[in-house]
């Protein structure tokens, strides 16, 4: 087969094809080895690994050929540079991590390699996942493969969202068949939908987090990015499980993913949540958005309104919630055990020159938010009450699911922006979550899909959110709703 | 809510961040900003709410008292900036 075609696969094909013989391991690699070094001015990957991927492929071809063949077996993927790698650079696309290289493997890389998958290298993402257009990072910005056709962003360079941008980006542009991510705030979601992908955050507490960068660990999830609802599923099947070593991941059973794609979604409860209809939302998005809601229909599904309340404050909830933990997880930067370190006069000033240097403007402006919410005086006033505001978020999401079954709304408000737009205003940055927040500071799972173009020509994503531990219905609707659309566009 | 100059320089110091001069006023106006954006939370009525400490309900569980790691100064030692032997060298803190 030709590069392009092994590359156009997806992973799901490209399993099968390996497992029929028609195509090699090592030839598939090497097709995306070779797309990765001819688009690197999307700035996607942060680090190439292609002996490490040439031998893991080689190793995979050898189990295939022998018929004993892992579940992933040789499918080349990317890891967002925030899960530790054994012996590979991890920085979090942060300076102050410098040339980190871990000694251990994150839990959900290793069950991937487990499961056969081989990684390409490692992708750019924003500074500790800290934004949502991949524009904080060390390694700076990517570039979002599409492009829009008219308008105002006409001919200009777009942003991939973020935090997992190079994820989105190195999936959309076919230089891996998939990629792993993590949500705090919709930092799978977004960036899936402003490139045209799928992405799925699961339940809080499905995926371990050992082993992944901490930002807010109340709220970070690892999920994958991939170009269809079922390789997805393929992905998330090999990632989750439970993790004696992270104390929060559940142990209960992880079902087999792929069979809910099939389960349809007659007589499913679909409910569109009518606070989610914001002042301001493109005419496009609000139309994909019933679209939506009719194919969900015509395949059988009861679409019934619900209320979610308190969705207005769920973005100053999280915009305590998230910098109070990561000024707490990032205190561990101190410039003493691993990454940089700027020596000052004392031990003191040593900490205050490492972390000025070693952090960028967002990262220290999070840092600072946090501190300040969470010191003297001030806890009740903002923590505290930022908890019990999101306690009130969480009834919200469970009074709803008692009139249906899952939730149908847009992935962001908007589709992919210019670079340099929003960089100086962030709270305007911030509102690129306000539709993919609430499920974090509930825990649900939720997952973006492509499922139109804007009248610009840019992906516009549908999301779905599930109860807590039912993405096998959240599968089931996307994939209902991917075969409606027929989201076939490529960049 | 106004962040002044002095408030930044006191977080600034307990989130051990070096601010220069020039930047205190700039970052200052910067944080009063998201602070205004989360101040509506102050509509919300919290009376008898209890604070969500755990996203999912889930119990933490003990782990079997004994060793599983551990015991492996190079592999803890290997990112060190600087290092003496099987120890991490720090500024000198005691004079």
């Amino acid at each position: 087969m030709a590069a392009a075609a092994l590359t156009g696969l997806t992973l799901a094909a490209a399993r099968e094809k390996l497992r029929a013989r028609e195509i090699g391991a090592v030839e598939l690699t090497h097709a995306h080895l070779e797309a990765m070094a001819a688009a690197r001015d999307l700035n996607a990957f942060v680090l190439e690994t292609p002996e490490r991927a040439l031998e893991m492929a080689a190793a995979a071809g050898r189990r295939l050929k022998a018929g004993e063949a892992l579940p992933l077996d040789g499918l080349p993927i990317a890891v967002k540079d925030l899960f530790a790698t054994d012996g590979v650079r991890t920085t979090a696309c942060s300076r102050i991590l410098d040339d980190f290289t871990p000694t251990y493997e994150s839990t959900v890389t290793a069950k991937l390699w487990a499961a056969g998958a081989v990684m390409l290298g490692k992708v750019n993402m924003d500074e500790f996942a800290m934004g949502s257009a991949n524009i904080t990072s060390a390694f700076g910005p990517v570039k979002n493969p599409w492009r829009a056709k008219s308008g105002p962003s006409a001919g200009k360079d777009l942003v991939p969202g973020g935090s997992s941008g190079g994820s989105a980006a190195a999936v959309a542009a076919r230089l891996a068949l998939a990629a792993t991510g993590t949500d705090t705030g919709g930092s799978i979601r977004q960036p899936a939908a402003f490139c045209g992908v799928a992405g799925i955050k699961p339940t809080y507490g499905r995926c371990s987090r050992w082993g992944i960068v901490a930002f807010a660990s109340s709220l970070d999830q690892a999920g994958p990015i991939a170009r269809t609802v079922e390789d997805c599923a393929l992905m998330l099947g090999a990632m989750a499980g439970h993790d004696p070593k992270d104390s929060t991941s559940i142990d209960v059973a992880v079902p087999d993913y792929t069979a809910a794609l099939k389960r349809g979604v007659k007589g499913l409860r679909v409910g569109i949540p009518k606070e989610y209809r914001v002042d301001g939302m493109p005419p496009a998005i609000d139309a994909l958005w019933r679209q939506g809601a009719g194919w969900l229909a015509a395949e059988g599904a009861e679409i019934v309104e619900v209320s979610l309340p308190l969705s207005k404050y769920a973005l100053p909830v999280y915009y305590i919630v998230a910098p109070a933990e990561a000024s707490s997880n990032l205190a561990r930067y101190d410039g003493i055990r691993y990454g940089l370190r700027v020596p000052g006069e004392d031990l003191v000033d040593t900490y205050e020159k490492t972390r000025a240097a070693g952090f960028g403007a967002e990262v220290r402006r999070r840092i600072m938010i946090g501190t300040y919410v969470l010191s003297a005086g001030y806890y009740d006033a903002y923590y505290l009450r930022a908890q019990k505001v999101r306690a009130r978020i969480a009834a919200d999401f469970r009074a709803a699911y008692e009139k249906c079954d899952v939730l149908l709304a847009p992935a962001t408000p908007s589709a992919a922006f210019a670079l340099g737009e929003k960089q100086d205003d962030p709270i305007a940055m911030y509102l690129n979550d306000v539709f993919t927040v609430p499920a974090s500071l509930a825990g649900l799972p939720a997952m973006a899909l492509p499922a139109g173009l804007s009248p610009e020509g840019l992906p516009l994503g549908l999301q779905l959110v599930g109860r807590a531990f039912d993405e096998e219905t959240v599968f089931a609707a996307a994939a209902a709703l991917e075969r409606a659309a027929g989201f076939t566009a490529v960049p | 809510m106004s962040i002044d100059h002095a408030t930044v320089r006191r977080i600034a110091r307990l989130a051990r961040i070096h601010v220069p001069e020039d930047e205190v006023d700039r970052l200052g106006a910067e944080l009063s900003q998201i602070l205004g954006f989360v101040e509506q939370l102050g509509e919300v009525d919290v009376a008898g709410v209890e604070p969500m400490t755990s996203v999912v309900d889930a119990v933490l569980t003990l782990r079997e008292d004994r060793v599983s790691d551990g015991g492996d100064a190079q592999k803890v030692l290997a990112n060190a900036p600087e290092r003496a032997e099987d120890f991490f060298v720090v500024p000198r803190v005691v004079e």
